[in-house]
Parts: structure tokens; C-alpha cells; sequence
């Protein structure tokens, strides 16, 4: 089974995501700002991680910045953000994410998203 | 399941749309009935099916008879539904069709047809797919016509406008950029691709527009909902549309299984029909 972590401060888009992902069979871990999920990536080396932008302690573009520094081998990362300007998602982009998810999403959206990276 | 008993009314309304559409609600998706004519009977402060049908009967213009026929088809699409699909055509259909095409001596130009197209993105995804390829097929031009019962499904895609959430929708980011430019919260096909498919309302069941040969047609989950009766007429349509040893893609779970004889499933290809030359 697909292991994807969820970082988001929003515990409200933390459950929204848990409950389309686990409904595709895939397991759910969470985090809450960049640092804790840099710390998850270490230990529990998920498929994907779907990466809010604003978040406290630190934000998902510095989280992609160090994940791309130490790892290798890294995971898929989905932007998963408000921030839906042309700007922000060029600069995803850019610093070599994967896909990037528009808020607010669907199902479908995120089915379709997961198998454009080819964790579905 | 909800069991629900037919009023009159709603006999009324289905009776409309399969007789303006040829499709068929059946019992076990009445329920749906009332919520997809919220808005329309919303804006005519309407407050029950039985005024809105009596408003349907009285209204001669016949106006209010589309608005309630729009309502009720489902336009469900996204781009690259199923992509295996669209990664078949890419790598498969389109060059044989070039290929057949240059055996007969015709010009370089592909046809497609993409019957029940919905809001668009079926034709866009081909359109991008071509375009995407260019490499592979430098002189070659590809004209798409996408036809549609639904008003408002056309009127959009004509429009160019997908909101956001239909936007990343199968599509990837990367091509929603290069295709597409932010339209407010929206987005809207670019001008690179804009122009390159005609669409066109048509009824399928009473079809004015195809004219000529195809070397593709797509309908897809359109039939879904047909009687086998329909099914076989509109098999008919398409076989007429169809050039020589030209393909059909049906929908997933779409059959042309004791429908019809004109199009045999293709070992090769699966998913793919391929026109059965007339004996
Ligand atoms: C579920 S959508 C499928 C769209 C697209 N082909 C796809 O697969 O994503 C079905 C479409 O068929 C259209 N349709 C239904 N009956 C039709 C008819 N008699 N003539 C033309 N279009 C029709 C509906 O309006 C709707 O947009």
C-alpha cells in the first residue's frame, strides 16, 4: 500500500485529505508545518507528500528546499495550496515539485493528480 | 438507494428529456431530479415539479422546455479521462491513421469527431495531445469538430472559461500552463489552441452537423443512458461518419456488443473500435 503524509496546519484539510486518500487505499501520516514533516520523511519515507504553502514554524517551499538538500531519492511532492497564482506555481515548479493542487479540490482532483505522478 | 414513486410531473420531465435527447432516467435516479432543477426552478421562483411542469407546458417558446433539458444531462468530463485512452491515441491511433492516410494519397489533415463533448475538455485533451507531438507529425493538421445537445455545455466551451476545480482536473500543471492562462479565478484555454476545435450544438438522435468522414470518432459515456434502439441508430450515425477503417472509442463499460455490426472491437487496440468496411 501507498504511504502519503499530509502537511497542512489545517486540521480540517489535514482530515479532508485523509479521508479521499485512505477511501483510495492509501495510508495517511500527518504533519503539521515543514520542520515535523522533515522529520517524518526521515523516519517513515513516504510516496508522496501533499505539501500545503503557509504554514507555521516552516513553510512547504523551505520543507521542498531541504528535502531536495539531503535526499536523494525523495518523494513525490504535491503543492497542495490557496496560493493559486501563476507566480507561486511557476516557483513550485521550479524548485522541482511534482504536481500542484489548487484549494479547494476534490476528490477527482486528487485521484487524478496522484495518478499523474504515478503514485496511483 | 432511495425509493421513490414517479408523480406525474416527473413522468413529465423525463418524458421531455428522452424525448428531446434520447436519454432515459430511470427509476433508481429520480431523486435526482428535484436537486438538478433547483437552480432553474430556483430562478423562476418556482417552488414544486408539478409548477414547473405546468410552467413547461405553458410555455410556447419552448424556452424553459432546454433550461429544464440541460439541467438533467450529465455533463461529467474531465481532460485526459481515462488516460490510457488519450496515451493510445498519441502513440497508436494517430500515426496509423497518417499512415493510412498517406497510403490513399489524401492531403495531411486528420479528422476527429468527438460526439457528446460536454464542456470541452475531451476535444481540448486532443488538441493538446497534437499539439504536443507536433515533432512526430510536423506537416499534418488536425481539425476537431465537438458537438453537444447541451446549450450551456457549449456555450462554455466555446467560451474557453474551465473554473479552477475543472481545470487541474486529469490535467497536469504543466500542461495546464502551457495551454492555458488564469481568467480571473478561472482559467481559459490560450490562444495557441484556441480556435482549434469547432464546436457545435447537435443532437445526436437528430444529427445536422458531421459532414464527411472521420478518421476518429470519440463518444464517450454518451450512451450510457440510450435505449438499445437508440444505441443502434446512433451506431448507424457513426458508421456513416466514419472513414474507411477509421476507429470509435467508446466510454468504459460501453459495448457495441449485439448494437451493431459496423464497428468490430480491435484485438490490437484495446478499447478501440475499427470501421468494418460494408461488404
Ligand atoms: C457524461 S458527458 C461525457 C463527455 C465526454 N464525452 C467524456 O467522456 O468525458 C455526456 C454528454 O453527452 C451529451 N448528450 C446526451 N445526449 C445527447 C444527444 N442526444 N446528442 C448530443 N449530445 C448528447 C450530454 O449533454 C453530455 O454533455
Amino acid at each position: 500500500m501507498k504511504n502519503c503524509l499530509v502537511v497542512d496546519d489545517s486540521k480540517v484539510i489535514r482530515k479532508v485529505a485523509r479521508h479521499i486518500l485512505e477511501s483510495l487505499d492509501i495510508t495517511v501520516s500527518e504533519a503539521c508545518d515543514g520542520r515535523e514533516a522533515l522529520s517524518q520523511c526521515q523516519s517513515s519515507d513516504p510516496d508522496v507528500v501533499l505539501l500545503d504553502w503557509n504554514m507555521p514554524v516552516m513553510s512547504g517551499m523551505e520543507f521542498l528546499q531541504q528535502l531536495n538538500a539531503t535526499r536523494s531519492s525523495r518523494p513525490k511532492v504535491i503543492f497542495c495550496t490557496t496560493e493559486n497564482g501563476l507566480g507561486h506555481i511557476k516557483a513550485a515548479l521550479d524548485a522541482g515539485a511534482d504536481e500542484y493542487v489548487m484549494k479547494p479540490f476534490d476528490r477527482d482532483t486528487l485521484e487524478s493528480k496522484l495518478q499523474i505522478v504515478g503514485v496511483l | 438507494m432511495r425509493e421513490i414513486v414517479a408523480t406525474s410531473a416527473m413522468r413529465m420531465l423525463t418524458e421531455l428529456l428522452e424525448q428531446k435527447t434520447g436519454q432515459v432516467l430511470s427509476e433508481s435516479r429520480l431523486w435526482r431530479l428535484e436537486t438538478a432543477l433547483g437552480p432553474v426552478m430556483r430562478a423562476r421562483a418556482i417552488h414544486s415539479l408539478e409548477a414547473l411542469g405546468e410552467a413547461v407546458q405553458a410555455d410556447a417558446s419552448g424556452g424553459l422546455a432546454t433550461h429544464v433539458v440541460d439541467a438533467l444531462l450529465n455533463n461529467e468530463t474531465s481532460f485526459f479521462r481515462d488516460a490510457h485512452i488519450f496515451a493510445m491515441i498519441g502513440n497508436a491511433l494517430i500515426p496509423e491513421a497518417i499512415a493510412r492516410t498517406q497510403a490513399q494519397g489524401r492531403e495531411p489533415t486528420l479528422r476527429i469527431w468527438c460526439a457528446g463533448c460536454s464542456t470541452g475538455q475531451e476535444a481540448w485533451s486532443l488538441a493538446m495531445l497534437f499539439e504536443n507531438g507536433r515533432a512526430r507529425w510536423p506537416d499534418w493538421r488536425l481539425e476537431i469538430l465537438a458537438t453537444d445537445i447541451s446549450h450551456s455545455a457549449i456555450a462554455r466551451a466555446q467560451s474557453g472559461i474551465v473554473p479552477q476545480i475543472e481545470a487541474q482536473r486529469g490535467l497536469p500543471v504543466s500542461e495546464m500552463l502551457r495551454w492555458m492562462e488564469p481568467e480571473g479565478d478561472d482559467w481559459r484555454i490560450g490562444p495557441a489552441l484556441r480556435g482549434k476545435v469547432d464546436f457545435r450544438r447537435d443532437n445526436l438522435i437528430d444529427p445536422k452537423v458531421p459532414s464527411g468522414y472521420y478518421d476518429l470518432i470519440l463518444c464517450r459515456n454518451v450512451l450510457l443512458y440510450f435505449t438499445p434502439e437508440r444505441k443502434r441508430d446512433l451506431f448507424s450515425v457513426l458508421a456513416r461518419h466514419s472513414a474507411p477503417g477509421g476507429w470509435l472509442l467508446l466510454g468504459a463499460g460501453e459495448t457495441t456488443i449485439d448494437l451493431t455490426t459496423d464497428f468490430a472491437a480491435c484485438p490490437d487496440h484495446r478499447g478501440a473500435y475499427r470501421r468494418v468496411d460494408p461488404a
